[in-house]
């Protein structure tokens, strides 16, 4: 099907960039001077291509909902940055990054994107060093790295606990440096609200003033969505509180095919849900499993003592302890891939080991301390103790961390090329919020090479390449009708949500919602659980659109207006996650079917049905959407059973 | 162990920046002491929506201590009563059953209300805009390790690039100055030979944005300091203030 064209430039693997830089077309000075360039989000992608098309010359429109482009939730990430550098000597090359970016994905990614993403990532942590941030350095004054699961090499370079913090406002300062130049102009507390096409291509947006409550129209010759994933479809997650999927469903409404919905990253090491109250899930840096090693009692007895308050973990012998990961993985041990570590703690607690509440595994540090002493793991991971300590009010120097998984990151997304456009002329997607490139799985460390990768080394070329042939379009008045239509159905369901009146708060809908999506949608699904989802997400899509209360009006700042409306998105996508976890009958990556697994339990990809990207498109509020389907053609490595044993 | 508390709140409302504004009590019951405050905020604000009244306005998202959006002032202390926190990170076993706290936003003239405990703090952006990046391109940079810094200095960089921008130096200071928040990017950068180079020119340029957009001066109390979520030290106010004299010598 024509939509579906990855093109994937010709040539050898290594070659396939190379080549399209060579033949892309450009769009000289005075022309981009000429050209708008919207960009819808500032974390890592967002900020990055803004500034680098800004320092091109492009006139950039920056658009934010919060109150700085520096607080974009990039900001959270902890861990790390890999990068194929090789500087630690231990045998790594961009051929390996690569490869193990491609086979910790499950083979669910495209090889020429994967490929390009591993050949930019030395050149992120040049431009980064440039900037100013502040990498951990050796006592020689060299850059230091760290091992992350997935992978037997060091490649993963760090600034303590802050690394997203720290590339975060790299990009930050780039951005407001053009700011100040006048290249860039930014919008804060501006929400995107709904897409423009004119005559099939993208051409602008509508956005809400989150100050004012005043809708606005933009024109760009094209615009960029860098708006991160749709975690919080299911209430508890580890992103933001304002992160959203709405301006990936507008697209996916205006006919942008989404790709994957079902491939959502459930992380192995966050604080354990402890209340109904709880607003949010922390992350506990991968990174510390390092040196963390992951156990739970080997006796039930114990882990029934220990849930109720008679035993304690450090009470628990060496030998009636189970290091299950260990155990079961000896090659990777407590450094498996996200995915793999946390099916393991849920099989551990499902069988009655859990500690804590009985979701919960221990995170134990005594070996590390007694093998390193308390200073280097204090230097390593202070800040991150730091923050457990005050969550949780327990020492973990003394006492192991518990830890639960919890969805993290969203590997599905807006579809998109090799040149990361849309099927829709025009609209681009960068970083979390496309399909992107970790296939069913993301490694750590990952989200923010692709992130930097998409906006500063690969946007700034392929959006030239489609600008060229736009440089005789006259900037649009927004005055058009398409634009006046836009606006008219925003302003029309702002009022629609505001004339329901109901009894019930937007939060107790949402969690509603997140309990559906983790019972059904989460870490073990299943036919007839996909079937119960899919009907209960529809019961609650009905209760929200007939019962949802929500004070105030639509003039003026309304913070229950904007949950209400983002919400609204989060039961579409909720449903389109169930719908494709449901069609896709086999176990890859963070997807796990419960009737697809091998005899050990562990994840069965069926590469003779489900060696595709699973493409949905939009067919109207009363239509179900349709599946296409994009082959993924393996050319250059084979697909084999990930094995971390 | 988790028990539960209950709590008076009072509460500065405000429709908007032009607006007069208030304090509003309200009575909070069962607060689990294990709960977070924004979690407390949040359940006082379902109970108000379930009353059909508006609900508090307050910043915040990441809610781990890192974004820097959540900003308020609690019972007179800029993130309240913890220390090396930010409101997000505080949690209610820091307080007492029936206690009465006190909810304002950050008070500073170059942060006007927006609505209730919002503030904007778009000057902090602009003064970052005057010069608080090193002024390279993307693309054509030397290899990561062409130049070797020395560890102590990347270390000292990395605790002032620490500064998560969240303001709570400028209200803890009873002159509302930002020289901590100034002072720890023009010190990180200077700290390193990247950002060495043009180490007068920003801090020329970002101490004459924070002057026109009404922040005070310094007079070394050291309110910051102890309000810092992130432990900025005030050690950095000195090096900016050589490279500012740096450069008014050098004109």
């Amino acid at each position: 099907m024509s939509i579906l064209n990855s093109k994937t430039p010709e040539g050898p693997l290594a070659q396939k960039w190379t080549n399209y830089k060579d033949h892309q077309k450009l769009v000289n000075p005075s022309n981009k001077r000429k050209l708008d360039v919207i960009i819808v989000g500032t974390g890592l992608a967002g900020a990055s291509a803004a500034a680098s098309l800004g320092e091109m010359g492009f006139n950039v429109k920056n658009f934010t909902i919060q109150d700085s482009p520096r607080r974009a939730h990039s900001i959270a990430a902890q861990g790390g940055i890999n990068a194929a550098k090789n500087y630690p000597n231990d045998g790594d090359s961009v051929y390996r990054l690569f490869y193990d970016t491609i086979k910790g994905g499950d083979y669910r990614a495209r090889e020429a994107n994967v490929y390009r993403l591993a050949e930019v990532s030395n050149e992120i942590i040049d431009q980064c060093v440039a900037q100013g941030v502040p990498f951990a350095r050796e006592y020689g004054g060299l850059l230091d790295n760290r091992s992350f699961g997935g992978a037997q090499v060091s490649r993963t370079f760090y600034a303590r606990g802050q690394t997203g913090q720290q590339l975060l406002l790299g990009a930050y300062q780039a951005l407001m440096r053009q700011v100040n130049k006048g290249t860039v102009q930014m919008y804060t507390r501006n929400e995107l609200v709904e897409i423009v096409i004119v005559d099939g291509k993208a051409r602008g947006i509508i956005t809400r003033d989150l100050v004012t409550g005043k809708l606005e129209r933009h024109f760009g010759h094209a615009v960029v969505l860098a708006t991160g994933g749709y975690g919080n479809t299911f209430f508890l997650s580890t992103n933001a509180m304002g992160s959203n999927g709405s301006a990936a469903l507008k697209a996916f409404h205006k006919g942008a095919i989404f790709a994957n919905p079902c491939m959502a990253q459930i992380h192995p090491t966050c604080i354990p849900v402890h209340g109904e109250f709880q607003s949010k899930l922390t992350l506990m840096s991968e990174s510390l499993r390092n040196d963390g090693r992951i156990w739970v009692p080997a006796k039930k007895e114990d882990a029934e003592a220990i849930r109720a308050g008679k035993l304690k973990p450090t009470e628990i012998a060496e030998e009636d302890r189970d290091y299950y990961l260990e155990r079961r993985y000896p090659a990777f041990g407590n450094l498996v891939p996200r995915d793999v570590a946390s099916r393991a703690a849920k099989e551990r607690c499902d069988a009655g080991f859990g500690v804590g509440t009985g979701l919960a595994v221990y995170l134990d540090f005594k070996s590390a301390i007694d093998r390193l002493g308390k200073d280097v793991i204090e230097a390593r991971y202070g800040n991150l103790f730091q923050m457990y300590e005050k969550i949780v009010d327990d020492n973990p120097y003394e006492t192991p961390m518990m830890i639960y998984p919890a969805i993290h990151y969203t590997m599905g997304g807006i579809w998109v090329d090799y040149e990361l456009q849309t099927n829709i002329p025009g609209l681009f997607a960068a970083g979390e919020a496309n399909f992107s490139d970790h296939g069913a799985n993301r490694l750590g460390a990952s989200a923010l090479m692709q992130g930097l990768a998409d906006g500063y080394f690969v946007l700034p070329y392929t959006i030239q390449n489609y600008l060229a042939d736009d440089i005789r379009t006259p900037r649009m008045t927004t005055e058009e009708k398409e634009f006046v239509e836009a606006e008219k159905a925003v302003k029309e369901r702002f009022e629609k949500l505001l004339s329901i009146k109901g009894n019930r708060s937007v939060d107790s809908i949402h969690k509603e919602l997140g309990l559906v999506m983790w019972d059904f949608v989460g870490m073990g699904r299943n036919a007839e659980g996909l079937k119960k989802a899919i009907t209960r997400i529809a019961e609650i899509k009905k209760e929200f659109w007939t019962n949802v209360r929500i004070p105030g009006s639509k003039e003026g700042m309304n913070i229950e207006l904007e949950k209400a409306s983002r919400l609204a998105d989060f039961i579409e996508i909720g449903a389109l996650m169930a719908r494709d976890a449901l069609n896709r009958e086999e176990s890859c990556g963070g997807h796990f079917r419960e009737e697809y697994q091998t005899p050990e339990g562990e994840a069965l990809r069926q590469d003779d049905k489900f060696a595709y990207v699973s493409c949905w498109e939009y067919k109207g509020e009363d239509a179900e959407p349709i599946m296409h389907k994009e082959d993924l053609v393996y050319e250059f490595v084979e697909m084999l059973q990930r094995n971390y044993k | 162990m988790e028990k539960t508390i209950n709590l008076t709140l009072k509460v500065w409302r405000q429709n908007g920046p032009k607006e007069k504004g208030r304090f509003e009590t309200y009575q909070v019951s069962n607060i689990s002491t294990d709960s977070s405050f924004l979690e407390m905020m949040d359940i006082l604000n379902e109970q108000l929506v379930n009353e059909n009244k508006e609900p508090i306005a307050f910043d915040h998202d990441c809610r781990e201590g890192i974004c820097g959006m959540c900003s308020l002032y609690i019972n007179g202390r800029p993130h309240g009563p913890d220390q090396e926190i930010t409101t997000c990170q505080l949690h209610m076993r820091k307080f007492k059953d029936g206690e009465t706290i006190t909810i304002e936003p950050w008070r500073a003239a170059a942060f006007p209300v927006i609505k209730d405990l919002i503030v904007d703090r778009t000057a902090f952006d602009k003064i970052i805009s005057a010069g608080g990046y090193v002024s390279v391109n993307t693309g054509g940079v030397p290899d990561a390790n062409a130049i070797p810094i020395a560890r102590p200095a990347a270390e000292e960089a990395m605790d002032a690039a620490a500064c998560i921008g969240c303001g709570a130096c400028v209200a803890a200071c009873k002159n509302s100055s930002a020289m901590l928040f100034v002072s720890a990017k023009v010190s990180q950068l200077a700290l390193l030979p990247q950002g060495k180079i043009e180490a007068k020119r920003r801090a020329k340029a970002m101490i004459s944005t924070m002057d026109e957009l009404g922040f005070g001066g310094c007079t070394n109390t050291g309110a910051c300091e102890v309000e810092c979520p992130k432990s900025i030290s005030i050690s950095h106010i000195s090096r900016l203030n050589r490279e500012y004299l740096k450069a008014r010598f050098s004109e």
